[in-house]
């Protein structure tokens, strides 16, 4: 009896584990710019080629503008990071979804979007946020640039296997609550490093009535619970996501592959190491108050009292008192946008609320969709006009104010509501206070100009 | 391997890579010079050069998996990191650049004060406290071996290149 992480592990074994980590095959690997300079000068010095490049897919996301989609005037450092990828994904003919490309995006929107995240397929990127993909029943994970460079060069990866953590949402959401409110309930419930050494498995219920974006929702910040991975059974709603995408299998290909995703769910009464259950009819939106993602409560709650010197450092720099309540504290910036909640249901979310409402002038509110597509199909439904005519600003697609390397930022000692993954110090910018939400939250906020309750715009 | 030094102590839990190394230094397109903006939003740490051992709370280097954060400890000049546990991409990370995470337990946490002189062998998985224990950690045994015997990784997996070839041949 084994797991679906089990069932794709034992697939992609190349050479298993004996003294020496097993050598895993993978299948899809993701690039873009900040991880990979590194990777490509060492292959270059050791004479090495990349050997899948069909395999192999680059695009453009941290660091490039949202402003306009042209490099000129930009940050030299950051537009010589990109000029260097495009150089290298020439150099070495890897695809690459750059500026001009209509596939371009948020690495983690474009990959499903393309049709190249399958279920039961291993993928890899240079970025911890690659566990987004599991949504889908693949076993992905963020690596390093030396892991990069390995990928590129033998396709494979040493690794050890991790141990099976499952996290079972049963129940009925409330209305208002969704996806982000789930798994900032998990990481809250466990810690940040509650799932280390983990990989975590969704069931229940309540992920399985979600669709395909929400479950990426949840499987993108699984890295915030310590977890390298998150998976997701494959089921109908993931078949019908994947059919007819650009990479997906086709005709007898399909049939063949839609047969062997069949296979992938965990066996009945298959070991998981862990496991925990929340009640996900009895979640609240939820949001951060401190400087780790783990630092969540409901969004009706109070703003607990320090038990570590972390958490007094955090509430020290997050301006925020013990016994607070943070339904209306007030907020400068909103953010929507990053590669947990920038896909076209979160717009949709965000532009169900606030059609015909105004952004208070107070706040900055930054719409950044996940990709040019996501884009695309935004406006043809004309939800950039919902949320132009709030005041919001509408822009291109990139990673943006989630890591604030691309001059997307919000200033120091001002708060921000963000649908983002990473409350950190300084992460939106130095001496930025970060409010992790989901969209609905955030657009309520955005609305009131404080931390607002979306289920009273009901 | 042998690293005997003073330690540096951050006592502060969950330190993860954006405050080892902010975004913005990430544009970056090589590795050399970047130890010049290590924990640079951070300067309460007080994290002075000339140290080649690095004491921090539980669960260090959780977040992104910039191994940016690998390349400026090193390049700062720290060989080792101490702490109760590591966050699973930054531990791969530190092996793979030779900058030792050593995990131990919360005792011998708490006896690790400022000043301390600490001895790490990488050979016999030991820490030595002066004028304290000594306490064996746990490591990788195939990083151990790497790192001991200079072992390339990725020359490693190419000597399996039949294998890969078959694997590919198969799907
Ligand atoms: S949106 Fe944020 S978390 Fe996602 S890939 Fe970009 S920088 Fe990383």
């Amino acid at each position: 009896m084994k797991t679906l992480y089990d069932k794709i592990w034992d697939a992609h074994v190349v050479v298993p584990e004996t003294d020496a980590p097993a050598i895993i095959y993978i299948d899809i690997h993701l690039i873009h710019e900040v991880t990979t300079p590194q990777a490509f000068s060492g292959l270059k010095k050791r004479g090495l080629k990349v050997r899948r490049t069909g395999r192999t897919f680059g695009t453009m996301d941290h660091s490039i503008p949202t402003s306009s989609r042209s490099l000129s005037g930009f940050d030299e450092m950051a537009a010589n990071q990109v000029r260097t990828l495009a150089e290298n994904c020439a150099e070495f003919g890897v695809p690459l979804y750059d500026l001009n490309s209509a596939r371009q995006g948020i690495v983690h929107v474009i990959g499903p979007e393309l049709g190249l995240t399958q279920p039961g397929r291993t993928l890899v990127c240079g970025d911890s946020h690659t566990s987004t993909h599991g949504a889908f029943g693949a076993l992905a994970h963020g690596i390093g640039t030396s892991e990069v460079e390995m990928v590129l060069a033998t396709q494979c990866l040493l690794q050890r296997k991790s141990k099976n953590y499952r996290v079972n949402f049963d129940g009925p959401l409330q209305p208002g609550v969704t996806a982000k409110d789930m798994i900032l309930a998990l990481i809250a419930k466990i810690g940040t490093g509650g799932g280390t050494g983990h990989v975590f498995e969704f069931t229940g219920s309540a992920v399985r009535a979600l669709d395909m974006d929400a479950r990426m929702t949840i499987c993108n910040m699984s890295i915030e619970g310590g977890a390298r991975a998150g998976l997701i059974a494959p089921d109908d709603t993931t078949f019908e996501y994947v059919a007819g995408r650009e990479f997906a299998p086709k005709g007898r290909d399909w049939d063949e592959a839609l047969a062997r995703w069949k296979k992938l769910p965990s066996d009945d009464g298959a070991h998981f190491d862990q496991s925990v259950t929340i009640d996900a009819g009895s979640l609240e939106p939820m949001i951060t108050y401190g400087t780790n993602p783990g630092m969540a409560i409901p969004l009706t709650a109070r703003v607990p009292a320090p038990s570590t010197p972390e958490d007094v450092q955090a509430l020290r720099y997050m301006a925020l008192e013990p016994g607070q309540e943070l339904l209306g504290h007030p907020i400068d910036v909103v953010f929507i946008g990053s590669c947990t909640n920038s896909r076209l249901s979160d717009l949709r979310n965000a532009a169900g609320l606030l059609r015909g409402r105004k952004v208070n002038p107070r706040v900055r509110m930054l719409v950044v969709p996940g990709s040019y597509e996501v884009k695309r199909q935004a406006e043809a439904e004309g939800l950039d006009r919902v949320f132009k005519e709030a005041g919001a600003e509408w822009r291109e697609a990139g990673c943006s104010m989630c890591i604030a390397m691309n001059g997307d930022s919000v200033p120091a000692g001002k708060t921000s509501v963000s649908t983002s993954n990473r409350n950190f110090e300084g992460r939106q910018g130095k001496g930025a206070r970060t409010l992790l939400a989901s969209p609905l939250t955030a657009a309520a906020s955005a609305v009131e100009g404080r931390v607002a309750d979306p289920r009273r715009f009901a | 391997m042998k690293i005997s030094s003073r330690i540096v102590v951050v006592p502060q839990e969950n330190i993860d890579t954006d405050q080892i190394i902010p975004a913005r230094f990430l544009k970056v397109t090589d590795k050399i010079g970047i130890g010049r903006h290590l924990f640079e939003d951070r300067p309460e740490f007080q994290v002075e050069k000339g140290f080649d051992i690095l004491v921090a709370g539980d669960n260090f280097g959780c977040g992104s998996s910039r191994e940016h954060a690998v390349w400026a400890l090193k390049d700062f000049g720290f060989k080792a990191v101490i702490s109760t546990s590591f966050a699973d991409i930054f531990r791969q990370n530190s092996l793979k650049n030779g900058l030792l995470p050593v995990a131990v337990d919360s005792r011998t946490h708490a006896l690790l004060k400022p000043g301390v002189l600490v001895t790490i062998d990488l050979a016999s998985q030991t820490l030595s406290i002066e004028g304290g224990p000594t306490v064996t950690f746990p490591i990788d045994s195939f990083s151990k071996t790497c790192i001991l015997e200079g072992l390339d990784e990725i020359g490693y997996i190419l000597k399996h290149d039949t294998a890969i070839s078959a694997y590919e041949q198969r799907n």
